[in-house]
């Protein structure tokens, strides 16, 4: 019994992990309705941006905020040369330039910080008060970072005037022209927004797996389910979904389907929830009245 | 020449007869529009003076959802376009709103997936003194109850004539200066017609909005209009007061369907 | 959401009409390039001869993936997957079942053609990006699970499986790199010319009116669903037996040669050749067999970012690829004769 709820917490944890990343999923679909294909990879690069300044001799938590707003700039200047671009484009043409975001950033990686695969330190002390037994004090702030980052997600989308206009801005455009919003701004801030939280996720997982160019290709297939099992256009289903992807891939791994098989779990996953629920556990079908 | 043979001149002098000199708002000339490759306007002039209602009219393909468009910068335009004196034809479609230029699309272009007071709301997100934003809002409210009744239902669920409503309402959260609208009874039921164009008339008696109204409904369109014009592929071929436009024969023509031998 | 609606620059125009019949000056091109193809494993090294081989063996593996994607507009990042498959089978048959390797090719095309069909029908659900989802999550897993503990008597586990390299039959004065040189090129000859009457026949026209005008293609009766699962199906043929060729011409299958990276790869490889255009397999697998060797004497990382780059330069600069750029010079070289 104690082994399962064990096996329980640590899929709680790791699914905290997963559901950061889908936030940052969910956050570029919301403002732009594209998948971005290279979030992990963006993640990635900027933990190890993090990690060198750390290594500079940087305190962690000046190296943490310093590397959100970089990553936000990177996330903004991204969408302002490349994705801006795509706004007309058919679909293919879309997946692609996602697909060379993603190999670009990646080889990027291995030429500038080399393949070695280095420690990346936790904020949360070993000694901590908070964690035990059960779960580790990096657990627990993970998990509590997710949920942080969450109620900010949420808040801002529902209840801000700009989370508003982000929303209408990828809703339709055309139409929030027509109101005055500038909605070149509008996505340049939702990458920036998703590239920071990318950020944190992939300093939040970094400790864990260590830190190389190859840490965020599992991680991203798991948000991937997480968001589509929650919603892809909802944060606190995206969040759900990553916690309930973490525990399934933990205790099926664990006990049926064996180690080397989790993967297949989030593709399975995938498929079925798209086929079977395509709007996901949470996310809500926009009706509209032919 | 224009149609049924009569002098440009007599065109131009029919503009000003009767009509007050008020100050000019919208001055467009040699307004021209591509799709791509394809024009669509050839050089459109026309003019709107402020809180009046201009309208105008045309067949289907005549032009007048392109011009509007195109004044708009949604689509490639050259020309001359001034706005209160100043040129806004080169200038991005967002910074020409924050002029105060209110567009009600055709397809109304209400966001379906937020709610109808999240799209009202998105009408006013350039406005800064939240008093008038508020205000504006009981205005509205009253105006259309019915938006009121479903301030927080998704708006992709409203019916036709609400998100009509809607949309008209959204533009005029921006207290635009110029209103244009496209085609507003378009596929509405005659009574809602009726009660968007009451509306629109006690729009522009309480906030002196100029009004550029596109309308396949001409009789509709010149009984509330001050001025109009007639649009034919891209071209103005008859402009002046509502009332001289009204009795003109090529507007019978064109609406009646009596074929007329040109001179 | 749709893949459709949108001219597609990566599919030019020309293409979504009716594939003709071959004109006298391209059977003459291909008449040409055939003999120099004949002639070349007499004047190259083994070492070249078993690049070309594997050109083959990816022309065969894009032409699949252009079924998919250029002719039928469905979006696939997990193609490796079904390279995989193909390679495995052949691999798992020579060793364990002691099939001749010629005969594992049949084998892979089946196997290949009866799992794309069968992951086809939910997929076929799917649109856009959440294919491209689905099949990228394919991709992702597919050396997990030729590594999967369960199957190791039979995948070889993460050692893989190594192969003997076939001979020449029938005591021909040929080597063991010429014979499966040629070998390779009759497969491909065989299955273009297979390809190409099946875009010009009924279940052609099909792929490409589903591509590009789905509801009036409904509402002509034809049966999407069916279309598009079909074809998923004969593209995971194609490229199953590409994989095959391949295993028996490197003679070695591991898990970590199919990783998400060759189904991307495999994409890079169709968009650079020119999507929905036969000859663009051939070139995107010029493309992806020789320049990663290029670029990596540069440096480790150069081969992907290479890859990236030009992906991004098609995109924005010349969307249909080395094909539409040989039609292109083929029509200019046309209108010069004739002026």
């Amino acid at each position: 019994m104690n082994a399962f709820v064990s096996q329980l917490l640590a899929g709680l944890a790791t699914g905290g992990i997963y559901a950061s990343l889908a936030l940052a999923l969910v956050v570029i679909y919301r403002s732009t309705h594209h998948v971005n294909f290279a979030q992990g990879e963006m993640a990635m690069f900027a933990t190890f941006i993090t990690a060198l300044l750390i290594e500079a001799g940087w305190p962690y938590w000046a190296a943490f905020f310093a590397t959100l707003v970089i990553a936000f700039a990177m996330g903004a200047v991204i969408e302002a040369l490349l994705i801006r671009r795509l706004r007309t484009a058919p679909v293919l043409s879309i997946v692609v330039v996602f697909v060379a975001l993603l190999v670009i950033l990646h080889s990027l990686a291995g030429w500038l910080f080399g393949y070695a695969i280095r420690p990346f330190p936790s904020p949360f002390a070993e000694t901590s008060w908070y964690g035990g037994s059960l779960l580790s004090p990096h657990q627990v702030g993970a998990i509590a970072v997710t949920f942080l980052m969450l109620a900010l997600v949420y808040v801002f989308f529902r209840f801000s005037p700009l989370g508003l206009c982000m929303r209408a801005t990828a809703e339709n455009p055309v139409s929030s022209r027509l109101v005055g919003v500038r909605v070149n701004r509008m996505l340049a801030l939702g990458w920036g927004l998703a590239g920071a939280i990318g950020a944190v996720a992939g300093m939040m997982i970094a400790p864990v797996v260590f830190l190389d160019v190859h840490m965020m290709s599992g991680v991203l297939l798991y948000a991937f389910a997480a968001a589509v099992l929650g919603g892809i256009g909802s944060a606190p289903g995206a969040v759900a979904g990553g916690f309930i992807v973490g525990v399934l891939e933990n205790m099926l791994g664990t006990y049926v389907v064996g180690p080397e098989l989790k993967l297949s779990v989030a593709l399975v996953l995938i498929i079925g929830v798209l086929v079977v629920r395509p709007d996901g556990l949470f996310g809500k079908a926009v009706v509209v009245r032919v | 020449m224009s149609p049924q043979g009569r002098p440009e001149g007599e065109y131009r002098r029919a503009q000003h007869e009767g009509s007050p000199v008020s100050e000019v708002l919208l001055d467009v000339r040699g307004l021209e529009a591509s799709y791509g490759a394809t024009r669509a306007l050839f050089g459109i002039d026309l003019q709107v003076a402020a809180g009046s209602i201009t309208a105008l009219l045309g067949a289907n393909g005549a032009g007048k959802t392109t011009t509007l468009r195109a004044l708009c910068g949604l689509i490639r335009r050259k020309g001359q376009v001034t706005l209160a004196g100043q040129r806004i034809d080169g200038m991005a479609t967002e910074e020409i709103v924050r002029l105060g230029v209110a567009h009600v699309p055709d397809g109304r272009g209400t966001f379906t997936g937020l709610t109808t007071e999240e799209n009202l709301r998105m009408g006013a997100s350039t406005r800064r003194d939240r008093a008038g934003v508020h205000a504006d809002f009981e205005r509205f409210y009253e105006y259309f109850p019915r938006l009121k009744e479903r301030r927080h239902q998704q708006a992709g669920t409203l019916s036709g004539g609400e998100q009509q409503m809607l949309a008209i309402a959204r533009a005029l959260m921006l207290r635009p200066r110029l209103l244009l609208m496209d085609e507003p009874s378009f596929g509405l039921a005659p009574l809602m017609v009726q009660d968007i164009f009451r509306i629109m008339r006690r729009i522009r008696e309480e906030q002196n909005v100029a009004i550029l109204l596109v309308e396949q409904n001409a009789a509709l369109a010149l009984e509330l209009a001050d001025t109009a014009y007639l649009l034919e592929t891209g071209h103005v071929v008859l402009s002046g007061p509502a009332t001289t436009v009204r009795s003109n024969d090529a507007i019978r023509t064109a609406y009646l369907g009596a074929v007329e031998a040109a001179a | 959401m749709s893949a459709h609606g949108h001219s597609n620059a990566l599919i030019p125009e020309r293409a979504a009409r009716r594939l003709g019949p071959v004109s006298m000056r391209r059977r003459g091109f291909i008449a040409a390039g055939l003999l120099v193809a004949c002639v070349l494993p007499f004047m190259l090294p083994s070492y070249m001869l078993f690049q070309l081989t594997m050109v083959m063996a990816y022309a065969l593996a894009l032409l699949g993936l252009n079924l998919l994607t250029g002719f039928n507009g469905q979006i696939s990042l997990g193609h490796g997957a079904f390279f995989a498959l193909g390679a495995y089978a052949a691999a798992m048959l020579i060793e364990l079942a002691g099939w001749p390797y010629w005969a594992t090719l049949p084998a892979a095309a089946l196997l290949g053609g009866v799992v794309g069909y069968l992951f086809g029908r939910p997929a076929l659900k799917l649109d856009g990006v959440y294919l491209a989802l689905a099949t990228f999550a394919l991709g992702v897993v597919t050396p997990q699970l030729l590594k999967y503990k369960g199957l190791e008597p039979w995948t070889g586990g993460s050692q893989g499986i190594v192969l003997d390299k076939p001979d020449a039959p029938f005591g021909l004065p040929l080597n063991a790199d010429q014979w499966l040189y040629f070998f390779g090129l009759a497969v491909v000859l065989l299955m273009f010319l297979v390809a190409h009457n099946l875009l010009r026949g009924a279940i052609g026209q099909s792929l490409i009116a589903v591509r590009d005008h789905p509801i009036a293609a409904e509402a002509m009766g034809i049966d999407k669903a069916r279309v598009k699962s079909i074809t998923f199906g004969i593209s995971a043929l194609y490229t199953s037996v590409g994989g095959a060729l391949s295993a028996v011409a490197v003679q070695f299958v591991a898990p970590d040669s199919f990783t998400v990276f060759l189904s991307i790869s495999l994409l890079v490889g169709a968009v650079v050749g020119g999507l929905s255009s036969l000859s663009g397999a051939l070139y995107g697998a010029v493309f992806i067999q020789f320049v990663p060797a290029f670029a990596e004497q540069v440096s480790k990382a150069a081969p992907w970012a290479v890859y990236g780059a030009i992906l991004l330069v098609l995109m924005l600069v010349w969307p249909t690829g080395v094909a539409g750029g040989v039609a292109r010079l083929q029509s200019w070289i046309t209108s010069r004769s004739t002026s």
